[in-house]
């Protein structure tokens, strides 16, 4: 983004900046994000912007905290991919819960034909060893899970057009997609280490876009940024950096710097309310200057972000911006936001 | 339990709600509960109180206020010591933390009334903690032997449950270091930023019964015999287990593992045992649980989960601080009207962008999304009280800028007292 226009608004297709997105090679979109900036509503967004014009696309949580169910509304999800929402254009979003348990199991059959296993493993607690203490292994299982799902195969094509996960936060997301590397690190020969290099093959090639989504704030930038590095050191393709909740421009940069300079003009916008019969709160001199303050906190919040932005430039990744909704997300917030990211070079 | 007990909260114009799409729906309900506030001033200046706990889940601003309490703790005359998880770059540059050194460090400028109180900051460095852990305990001939282990690397270095037990090997260490009350009299904590607070209470057991359990003793049994020989101690399910293992992951494997669990089983002899010390000192009177969430609903969702197992486990529970809530400046002038007047004064002249009545627009546009934020935010938060109507709360308002400076702290730890006045 560039810093010519703080403060005007910007069209909407120049959202992107001086890298424009283009992931129509990539079928796994992995969203990341730190905490409290939205991370599960946008992987759900861009699951309903991936599947719109009729494709099947799935949304695929890994941290065990039914948050898909949550932004879709719906009774917890069982474990199994099932249909969650449809898309414009006759599309469909299936979601699936990975429980890493039924990974586990899933992945002991799969690859060492063992069928009965399970309730001996968890009697002695290594069910209970690989899936909640050992992060590393269950962080295996669950980007193992992830990957068959995108190499799965339906007749001729893939099963999945696109496959979306809401992954970890971004302070855990390149630990996260290299367990694997790890895995076979550590396991040198044998079907682990077959399983773990296919797994690596696939999140290291370009079908696979892992998308931050951040704030316009210090420690979410910070971490942003951080995560790009991780992210680069072990090879994994970024996607784009998702900038949610931005304040709306509502000032001009003229309006801005006179905020700035000497405060808004409230004689001014005391005629201007008068002018349009709020006599009340024009003749309150609080309500005058709680207007006042309301804008000064505006403009200082906008200043911040803009500096926020800046850090994020020049990193040559797109950046794509979603604005604050003041009422809050329900479902059909997601698919307003479905087409933002639409309209800025997603699917 | 009125509305109008509430005029403490000047962040929620009283006369916007019910004009809303709730309103049919709220008039058949019972009255939404108003929570008691929360006398954080109180708490702090408490000498009973030895340990704040700041929880909640990620992102919600458990730093900066742990960080601010700890401040003015130390302005109200306390000896403090603030064990930070991750503090942002600027914030902890502030506080005189450039290096994670695992050490408490005097902040400077910071004394209370006649230069009583003090404050010490710690930034928390899980892999240095554990390598002590290691250093401390282990047989001197094995420190090393741990340390180069490759499991013990992965182990001590990634995120999920290691940290939250080392923030509570840390928090244990500073209790023991203060019992005298010499080196300080408070110890404020941040907790990991886990997607649920809850992982702070159930790491440490989690880890510490892993530890204790059978799976341990199959790891530990030796690599060759890890089939028959444990089979032949613990009976044909183990023997399949064994087996199992082996198939799985492979002798060579094994073998790195059972070395690993080995060397950490003699380190842990009384690995339990520390956790549930560290767990009891929780549960003691002098702990005080300050459940930290923004007014979103997934942290809600969150704090009311932390709030119930609080209770469950009869722990000290102080109260819920909402965090970055949106303050409405002028309760007068509800949503509705300012978009109404902003359309009328946009009618007005629509052709020159920088004329007096577009700012004064915009102004009424902006008051308008404050006020259905602020709507939103206190829908949220009654229906948090209506089910925890005995959950203090306090407020600390949004800031339009981050907060890196000590005079920063101040003013969100000023604006959290207050809000109980």
């Amino acid at each position: 983004m560039s810093d010519t226009a703080p403060g005007s608004t910007p069209p909407p297709d120049a959202h992107g900046g001086a890298t424009e997105a283009d992931w129509s090679s990539v079928r796994l979109h992995i969203v990341s994000g730190k905490g409290g900036t939205g991370k599960t509503t946008m992987a759900a967004a861009l699951a309903i912007a991936l599947a719109t014009g009729g494709r099947k696309v799935l949304l695929v949580e890994v941290e065990g905290r039914q948050g898909l169910a949550q932004v879709f509304n719906t009774p917890p999800l069982e474990y199994g991919e099932h249909r969650i929402a449809g898309a414009p254009g006759g599309g469909n979003v299936f979601a699936l819960s990975v429980e890493p348990e039924a990974a586990m199991l899933e992945y002991l059959e799969l690859f060492y034909n063992i069928k009965r296993g399970g309730a001996a493993l968890r009697r002695v607690g290594a069910v209970d060893f690989a899936t909640t203490i050992a992060p590393g292994l269950r962080d295996v299982l669950l980007t193992g899970k992830v990957g068959e799902s995108v190499r799965r195969k339906e007749g001729r094509g893939f099963l999945w057009d696109a496959v979306v996960v809401d992954a970890p936060p971004t302070g855990r997301i390149a630990r996260f997609l290299t367990a694997n590397s790890e895995a076979s690190d550590l396991a040198r020969v044998g079907p682990i280490k077959n399983q773990a290099t296919l797994v690596m093959g696939v999140l290291r090639s370009e079908q696979t876009a892992v998308h931050l989504v951040t704030l316009l704030e210090e420690m979410p930038v910070q971490e942003t940024v951080d995560g790009m590095a991780d992210l680069a050191a072990n090879q994994l393709p970024m996607g784009g950096i998702i900038v949610n909740m931005t304040r709306p421009h509502l000032l001009s940069d003229t309006q801005m710097a006179t905020v700035r300079t000497d405060g808004p003009d409230l004689d001014k916008l005391a005629d201007d309310l008068r002018s349009v019969g709020l006599e009340s709160t024009a003749d309150n001199s609080a309500a005058l200057d709680g207007l006042g303050v309301e804008a000064s906190d505006h403009v200082t919040r906008v200043d911040m972000e803009r500096d926020e932005r800046k850090r994020l430039s020049g990193h040559d990744v797109p950046l794509l911006e979603i604005p604050q909704l003041p009422e809050g997300i329900d479902v059909a917030a997601l698919y307003g936001i479905a087409e933002l990211l639409r309209e800025q070079g997603v699917a | 339990m009125t509305d109008e007990s509430r005029t403490s909260s000047p962040t929620v114009g009283r006369r916007l709600r019910g004009a809303g799409p709730d309103e049919q729906t709220r008039t058949h309900l019972p009255r939404p509960h108003t929570a008691p506030l929360l006398d954080i001033d109180q708490v702090i200046s408490d000498p009973g109180t030895r340990i704040l706990l700041c929880c909640g889940s990620g992102g919600v601003g458990k730093t900066t206020t742990a960080a601010a309490l700890a401040l003015r703790a130390a302005e109200h005359g306390r000896k403090v010591v603030v064990l930070t998880i991750d503090p942002a770059r600027r914030l902890a540059q502030s506080m005189g933390l450039v290096e994670l050194d695992n050490t408490p460090r005097p902040v400077p400028g910071v004394t209370g009334p006649d230069g009583e109180g003090s404050l010490d900051a710690m930034m928390l460095d899980m892999k240095r903690t554990f390598d002590e852990l290691v250093e401390r305990h282990a047989e001197p001939g094995r420190v090393q032997q741990i340390l180069d282990n490759p499991f013990y690397q992965s182990l001590s270095t990634s995120l999920a449950g290691t940290q939250e037990y080392m923030a509570m090997e840390k928090l244990g260490q500073l209790a023991q270091e203060s019992q005298d009350g010499e080196n300080w009299d408070l110890i404020v904590v941040d907790t990991p930023p886990s997607r649920s607070a809850l992982d702070f209470l159930d790491a440490p057991n989690r880890l510490g019964s892993f530890l204790d359990g059978r799976f341990v003793k199959i790891l530990s049994a030796p690599a060759r015999g890890a089939g028959r020989g444990v089979g032949r101690i613990f009976g044909a399910g183990f023997s399949l287990v064994g087996g199992m293992m082996n198939k799985i992951l492979g002798t060579q494997m094994i073998g790195e593992v059972s070395t690993f669990v080995t060397a950490l089983d003699s380190i842990f002899g009384g690995f339990r045992n520390r956790a549930e010390q560290t767990y009891a000192l929780l549960q003691e009177e002098g702990t005080a649980f300050l459940v930290i969430a923004a007014p979103e609903p997934d942290a809600l969702r969150e704090a009311a989960y932390f709030v119930d197992r609080l209770q469950a486990e009869r722990m000290p529970l102080t109260g819920l601080v909402l965090n970055r809530v949106t303050r409405v400046n002028v309760e007068d002038l509800s949503a509705e009207q300012a978009v109404v007047a902003a359309e009328r004064l946009d009618a007005t002249d629509s052709d020159d962008p920088e004329s007096s009545s577009r700012m004064s627009a915009a102004m009424l546009r902006l008051h308008a999304d404050r006020v259905r934020s602020s709507q939103r935010q206190h829908h949220l938060a009654e229906r948090f009280t209506s089910a925890h109507p005995q959950v203090p709360m306090g407020e600390i308002p949004a800031l339009a800028d981050d907060v890196h400076d000590l005079d920063g702290l101040r003013k969100v730890a000023g604006m959290l007292a207050d809000h109980s006045r």
